[in-house]
């Protein structure tokens, strides 16, 4: 036998079939986004309902097959999460009109809504489902079609419930092909899609190779970096309440959210109180060995030990060798004084929080402001009532969002606060990036403006508008929405591929999910 | 200048020349005075690029050759990757390209057994005739008045006389044809029970695309049924998603005992076709497998490139596109038709198949001019010059198509310039 057929290698080449659909999926939705562009505002809320009624029920199931997937997060938090981002989300965004027309007589000017298109969204392995949901959402309010590349660990969850969204979203009136979602994703696939021509923007959540990548892809690009939030706890704050914030915020979804606490930084007076409180939060405040012990695993010479993403407290306690109460939510390393080299104030996507205390407000701002650049851009939270020190603390830290008294994962997420919930956080300048928000869907629609002359008769009211979204629901398709292909189990990537790609994308993000 | 390397022109002028000279000086002259004298250079997706420059959607497509498009990449990566490996292959011994074609093509239509490869549509045709002769030993061949299955031997005779008569090709003993769309006289043919086969396009191309009235396809099959007969389906046009599904015949519910299919099956890169048939008519292939025997039928490559096609044809995306595609034409033209009336009578639609019907017997060799100087190419039905065929492609995407429409709209006034001059003249 020759040696090709021992080997049973292919002895044609044949072309990237996935990469060719893709490449169709973006034809699909570009048909998809011609129709929706025109549906009026009643039709667009329905869609949204259907769908965000359609996402809630299926929540909990997606959490528990994301989790299983992945390995990373709770599924009770996943559930939340996906929840969140169904009907919440909606309820947010009710009275924010993108469809209608707007005119401001006094200014005669005249707004006229124009939906991006064609949107490619990102969506990474820590955030499957909620991601899926909240982009969904956002293309669907716009008024645009959606083609979403999810990451490889997460592309089975995360294409069952892209194809269950569809299905609601079209049994309603939608387009088909309105929201699609690429089944087999690749770095070229991802590469060769982001830099056509035929697509309007990208939505990259990930990791920071993919993210400079979308920006350099010569497409619009809303893309956010990574986060390294730093928590300050003034000695005005209520330390029992503070330290349940932080543990409950760590705890969350075992930390996957590039919105949670990194480092909490405390005064030396207060330090003494603050473990104590953290401690009746529940949390493991580490002595020094087993501070250097979590050091030690959390941080390997290749960086940051990926296979602690996402899991829970007691996981990473018995894998680094501490000795914890099995009813530990969170790990606090202390680290005596705020040093900028010490490895434990670097981005850690796990329930591990490193305390440390500075001599007075002054040296924390600073520490702080270095360690919020390892994240810049992202988020930070305040703990305490001095408000002179808040506004300090806001103006000197590199971040665009600051959360006050509340659990910064789902603070700056827009989940326990009055932010716009999201999982797309704008990092802004500071963090190279073309928006310093929350993502909304108000970032995919642009407007045009009729401008009369500042000093010429306009009579606006009288302008016929209805012409604008004719509101027309789509015929019935002729064909039902495509089946999902049925996957070769050849074609899948095998666990030891799967490491292998998780490790090439983290490894170069250094830190994690924005 | 145009250097191809090979050989070169002096210019257009100078290749037209040599081609009336020593290819075809019919055509040449055709096209000329016909106004739309292209000489396709560059092509490549649906745009085509005379050698002047023009550049023009193409709405030919011939037939469906370039349902896909011109040098679609993909399938341009599979013949290319096949040469490194492949040939013509011998047509005498089994090939893996050839069984997995088959296998392939099989697997779209159930009821069927063999796929029998040919280079061309005629050939298939010829392959299907020989083999309804086999199973019924007969020798009568019906087709219908103004059907098209091709230009050799037995295809040629059951088409139009336009092409067979010329050549003193037509076989009025063997070959009858009845009017499209008349059941009773079909079956006035067949009751004689000495017909071996019935052959139909599933809708007439040449002709125009006139649709099958409700029941007519399903009448002539039952009647082929009843009296012995066995029921051809030329699926040359109609076929690989062109109406909406792989075949023209399932879309009309039916079961025919052969269908030939060949243009887009090479990807426009490759030649080939197939009949494919049931295993009762088939039963030549066991008892004579060489009694028909093809040197480029089914060649190897060729047979790569089909099964290709066929997996692309069914991907969910490109069923998808199909239906957008047609939706927007079946809107479009009907916006059209309101806007153009005075010239622009009828529409006849399925799938991306459509005809469009304009009010002069030559109205569409017109309006073929008129969309030409505008951008687009589309040809007039040689047997129903009203009608101009109109086919868009299968992966169309919706900025062309748009672009297409916006063409046609442009073109109607022309149109209607040189249908008055040619209604003047007449």
């Amino acid at each position: 036998m020759s040696e090709q057929a021992t080997l049973d290698a292919p002895r044609l080449s044949v072309p990237d079939r996935e990469l060719s659909r893709a490449r169709m999926k973006v034809g699909r939705a570009a048909w998809a986004a011609r129709y929706y562009k025109d549906f009026s505002r009643d039709a667009v809320m329905a869609i949204a309902d259907a769908v965000a009624k359609a996402g809630y029920e299926k929540a909990a199931q997606f959490a528990e097959e994301a989790v299983a997937e992945t390995g990373f997060g709770v599924v009770e938090h996943k559930t939340i999460k996906n929840r969140l981002c169904t009907h919440d989300l909606l309820d947010y965004y009710r009275d924010l009109d993108l469809v209608t027309p707007r005119v401001d007589e006094a200014r005669k000017i005249i707004e006229l809504p124009k939906p991006a298109g064609v949107v490619f969204a990102l969506a990474p392995a820590t955030n499957p489902v909620a991601t899926v949901y909240y982009k969904a959402m956002l293309a669907i309010l716009s008024r645009n079609a959606i083609v979403l590349s999810p990451h490889p660990a997460a592309k089975a969850v995360s294409s069952a419930a892209a194809r269950h969204l569809a299905q609601a979203a079209e049994a309603t009136g939608a387009p088909a092909g309105l929201i699609q979602c690429v089944e087999a994703p690749s770095i070229p696939l991802v590469q060769d899609i982001m830099g056509s021509d035929r697509i309007s923007v990208i939505l990259a959540t990930g990791g920071t190779a993919m993210v400079r990548a979308a920006y350099s892809s010569g497409n619009p690009a809303l893309g956010v970096g990574p986060g390294n939030a730093v928590a300050y706890i003034d000695p005005t704050a209520k330390v029992d309440a503070a330290a349940r914030c932080l543990v409950e915020s760590k705890a969350f979804d075992n930390s996957v959210l590039c919105t949670n606490e990194s480092v909490a930084i405390t005064l030396g007076s207060n330090r003494g109180n603050m473990e104590r409180a953290l401690r009746s939060a529940g949390a493991h405040v580490c002595n020094e060995t087993d501070t250097g012990r979590l050091r030690d695993y959390l941080f390997t010479d290749k960086g940051f030990n990926l296979d602690a993403i996402g899991k829970s407290a007691t996981w990473i306690a018995e894998r680094a060798g501490l000795r914890v109460n099995p009813s530990t939510k969170i790990l606090v390393p202390v680290v005596e004084t705020p040093g900028q080299d010490d490895l434990l104030f670097r981005e850690k996507l796990c329930p591990v929080l490193t305390l440390t205390a500075a001599g007075d407000f002054e040296q924390a701002l600073t520490f702080a402001k270095h360690t919020t650049r390892r994240g810049a851009g992202h988020s930070a939270a305040f703990h305490g009532e001095d408000t002179d020190r808040l506004v300090a603390f806001s103006q000197g830290v590199p971040v665009y969002r600051v959360v006050v008294n509340a659990p910064c994962s789902q603070g700056a997420a827009g989940f326990a606060t009055h932010l716009p919930p999201s999982f797309t956080i704008g990092t802004g300048f500071a963090g190279r990036s073309s928006i310093g928000e929350n993502l909304g869907p108000q970032h995919l629609v642009q407007w045009t403006r009729i401008a009369y002359g500042k000093d010429v008769p306009a009579a606006l009211a009288g302008i016929d508008l209805d012409a604008v979204s004719s509101g027309r629901a789509m015929p019935a398709a002729p064909v039902a929405s495509p089946e999902p292909a049925t996957h070769r189990r050849s074609a899948d990537v095998s666990r030891d591929e799967l490491r292998r790609l998780i490790l090439e994308e983290l490894r170069s993000l250094k830190g994690g999910d924005a | 200048m145009f250097n191809y390397g090979y050989f070169s022109f002096e210019s257009k002028d100078d290749l037209l020349k040599k081609a009336a000279e020593y290819w075809n000086p019919g055509k040449v002259s055709f096209w000329k005075e016909a106004g739309t004298p292209m000489v396709i250079d560059r092509r490549e997706g649906y745009f085509l690029y005379d050698m002047s420059g023009k550049r023009l959607i193409d709405l030919h497509l011939n037939g469906g050759t370039y349902n896909f498009g011109h040098r679609h990449p993909e399938l341009v990566e599979v013949l290319k990757s096949g040469l490194d490996y492949f040939d013509m292959g011998n047509h005498w011994f089994p090939s893996v390209a050839r069984a997995a074609f088959a296998e392939k093509l099989v697997a779209t239509a159930p009821h069927m057994k063999y796929a029998i490869f040919g280079a061309g549509g005629a050939e298939a045709v010829e392959i299907a005739l020989k083999t309804a002769r086999y199973a019924t030993k007969r020798r009568k061949i019906v087709s219908i008045i103004k059907g098209y299955h091709g230009h050799s031997g037995l295809s040629v005779a059951a088409g139009d006389e336009r092409f067979s008569k010329i050549f003193l090709s037509e076989m009025p003993d063997d070959f009858i044809q009845v009017p499209f769309n008349d059941i009773d006289a079909l079956e006035a043919v067949l009751s004689k029970r000495d017909v071996a086969g019935f052959i139909i396009e599933t809708i007439p191309a040449t002709y125009g695309f006139p649709m099958p009235e409700d029941g007519y396809l399903r009448a002539c099959q039952d009647l082929c049924r009843k009296y012995g007969t066995k029921f051809i389906a030329d699926e040359v046009q109609t076929g690989l998603m062109r109406t909406g599904v792989m075949w023209g015949w399932q879309g009309y519910g039916l079961t025919p005992d052969m269908f030939v299919c060949g243009k887009g099956l090479g990807g426009g890169i490759y030649p080939i076709s197939a009949c494919l048939t049931t295993e009762e008519c088939g039963a030549w292939l066991i008892e004579d497998g060489a009694a028909h025997i093809s040197t480029s039928g089914g060649a190897e490559l060729g047979c790569l490139v089909g099964h290709h096609v066929i997996e692309m044809l069914q991907r969910p995306e490109v069923v998808s596109n199909v239906n957008f595609v047609a939706e927007f034409f079946a809107r479009g033209m009907a916006e059209m038709i309101e806007r153009h009336s005075d010239i622009f009578v009828g529409v006849r639609q399925r799938g991306v198949v459509l005809g469009l019907e304009f009010d002069h017997p030559e109205g569409a060799v017109a309006v073929s001019r008129a969309l030409y100087e505008n951008g687009v190419w589309a040809i007039f039905s040689s047997l129903d010059k009203r009608v101009l065929q109109f086919k868009p492609g299968v992966v169309l995407d919706v900025d062309t198509c748009q672009e297409i429409m916006d063409r046609f709209d442009a073109a109607m006034p022309r149109a209607r310039e040189l249908l008055k001059t040619m209604r003047r003249a007449a």
